[in-house]
């Protein structure tokens, strides 16, 4: 390391006390905004639960459809309209709907059921206790494993259930990718005992799930879909959709952004207002050091690398406080919608980087103005 | 005879404009040389600081030519004319301005890391001015553990560390008592002036004219005297 950036480091850190300030106003801004947006992309994540769970390449849906729970039936004759366009290697029908199940004690329970394709079961989810083939037995159910299991009163194969009056039968316990944002457990059954189990309107196919033959059919599906009067969307663009809803049709982005930018002027303002009075308790020893011979570009590269020393050791705490609280809530909170992405990641970062910058220009203007002669007039 | 080392002519200096104008130092020219201790004095405002930092090299004069060993230091350019302080002037400031945050031997080593020295061969060099100026175990304390008179050693210390011809003290004896000021001097003559050093002070400090090789009074701008002291007679 050249001596002039020892020099700065020393000046950094030995001053405990503005180095412990920079170091948490830092740490805190990040923690924040790591916080916020892991928030947002937890509750993103899991709002398309159902669509990463049951993991079809294309989706067939009514057109005003916003969100996977928000769900529009199609007539059947879709379905036949669907299977007959050339480029579809199969398609099956999904039901996806809520319901109101009594548990063996008498209590109530809501819970969202979806409904498997009864000859292909395609979407079946990662059975771990029971076999998938025994879905086809009567009364037949599988509960799936998440973080809101517990609400079915932790049942195991052969516990039952009333729904609508039918009898209900655990046969097997399962695991998906994703919780439900809903804080709802789920059950996984065949489409026809969906359909005879929950009271449905008309038309009762919530999802038509699409297999194209190649990626070179998606578009010609999308047009002969649309020109039905419906809409086909790939997994990645029905999940965007739905992030769109919430981020841009709800309050929930608009609020997470605003803590975001709060966190960031938080930062902002304890680490630039710490970072100058730092300098300017130092400026006349910057201005010694430009009598002596410093140049104006050896000053700069003081400041920028305590900016930038601040800024990643600020940003590491940050990332590393940030982690390892959302592990505790996870361990109190099993269900708990977090998740630290590299774009929440990058985002912060980024944001640091612009704190960082605004505190080192601030620093740095005022050491260039810093006249050596001042230093001889005391 | 001495070889001229600091070399002004005509130098002038104002501050501000129009009727707020200033004229702080008027016409001044004089000569000092290698191996002399040359005190400026005068009243306070009389332009000994403007001075003083025209013939460093910090402050540009408007008019007039500043030679240090025959170059022309305002005629070189910004970064030419820092690397020129660095290795050819050494400042003690009134204040010392020693960073409180670093040992007192990384103070003394700061214009070798200017230089770009390495850090450790920095320290060592530090360490034998330190022994110079009597302050060898003292080097891993920080300033404010020191008193005045030593504060005031390690930023002799760090004027001469890297071998400077021209030595700027400015008001050396300001900050402290009579007698370690007074120390202070003696030892600098002793020590640190040689044939090849020129040393200029600064000072209002009447008690330590003894050591003056000739003292140039200043008054409004001009020099007004400049008498051979009293070491000489």
């Amino acid at each position: 390391m050249p001596g002039t950036l020892r020099i700065a480091y020393k000046l950094l850190v030995n001053d405990r006390a503005k180095f412990a300030a920079l170091l948490v106003g830092i740490t805190f801004a990040v923690f924040l905004m790591i916080e916020m947006t892991s928030l947002f992309a937890g509750i993103l994540s899991r709002s398309s639960s159902t669509v990463i769970n049951i993991g079809a390449s294309m989706w067939v849906m009514d057109p005003a459809v916003q969100t996977v729970a928000n769900t529009i039936p199609l007539p059947d004759y879709v379905l036949d309209e669907v299977r007959s366009i050339p480029g579809v290697k199969y398609a099956v029908p999904l039901y996806s709907g809520g319901a109101l199940l009594k548990l063996r004690d008498g209590t109530y329970q809501a819970a969202n059921v979806v409904g498997l394709d009864d000859t292909s079961l395609f979407g079946r989810p990662q059975v771990i206790s029971g076999n998938i083939q025994d879905l086809f037995a009567e009364n037949a159910f599988i509960a799936i494993k998440d973080a809101e299991f517990y609400k079915l009163h932790d049942p195991k194969i052969g516990s039952d259930f009333e729904l609508n009056d039918h009898r209900g039968v655990i046969v097997g316990i399962a695991r998906v990718a994703s919780s439900a944002l809903f804080g709802v457990p789920t059950l996984y059954t065949t489409y026809s005992r969906a359909l005879q189990y929950i009271p449905s309107t008309r038309f009762t196919i919530s999802y038509l799930l699409v297999e194209p033959k190649s990626t070179a059919d998606v578009a010609p599906i999308k047009q002969r879909v649309t020109a039905a009067g419906y809409l086909a969307l790939t997994r990645e663009e029905f999940v965007q959709k739905i992030s769109d809803f919430y981020m841009y049709q709800t309050g929930i982005g608009t609020n997470m952004m605003l803590m975001t930018v709060i966190s960031f002027i938080v930062g902002l303002s304890i680490s630039g207002q710490t970072f100058y009075t730092f300098i300017l308790e130092n400026s006349d020893k910057f201005g010694a050091l430009k009598a002596i011979g410093a140049k104006g570009r050896e000053l700069i590269s003081m400041i920028l690398f305590q900016a930038t020393f601040v800024a990643l050791t600020g940003y590491g705490l940050g990332v590393g406080l940030c982690a390892f609280l959302i592990w505790m809530a996870r361990w109190r909170l099993p269900d708990y919608a977090a998740m630290i992405t590299f774009r929440n990641l990058g985002t912060a970062f980024v944001m640091v980087v612009v704190i960082a910058a605004i505190s080192s220009y601030v620093g740095v203007r005022k050491v260039l103005r810093i006249e050596p002669f001042d230093i001889f007039r005391g | 005879m001495a070889q001229t080392a600091i070399r002004a002519t005509a130098i002038n200096k104002w501050f501000g404009e129009g009727q707020a104008r200033t004229h702080a130092v008027k016409d001044v020219s004089f000569e000092a040389n290698f191996g002399e201790m040359l005190y400026v004095v005068g009243p306070s405002g009389s332009g000994k600081t403007t001075m003083l930092s025209m013939i460093s090299g910090i402050l540009r004069p408007n008019s007039g030519t500043v030679k240090i060993a025959d170059a022309d230091i305002w005629s070189l350019s910004s970064d030419d004319l820092a690397e020129f302080r660095l290795h050819k002037i050494g400042f003690v400031f009134q204040d010392y301005h020693l960073f409180p945050r670093l040992t007192t031997a990384e103070n003394v080593a700061l214009p070798l890391i200017l230089q770009h020295k390495d850090w450790d061969a920095a320290l060592v060099e530090a360490g034998r001015n330190l022994e110079i100026v009597g302050l060898q175990n003292r080097a891993q304390l920080v300033p404010v553990k020191l008193s005045g008179g030593e504060q005031q050693r390690v930023a002799i210390a760090r004027a001469i560390v890297s071998r400077p011809d021209i030595l700027i003290f400015d008001e050396p004896t300001a900050s402290l008592d009579g007698d370690t000021g007074r120390n202070i001097v003696s030892f600098v003559h002793k020590e640190i002036l040689n044939e090849r050093r020129c040393i200029v002070i600064v000072t209002h400090d009447s008690r330590i004219y003894e050591f003056a090789d000739r003292i140039m009074r200043m008054e409004d701008g001009r020099i007004f005297s400049v008498e051979r002291s009293q070491l000489d007679a």
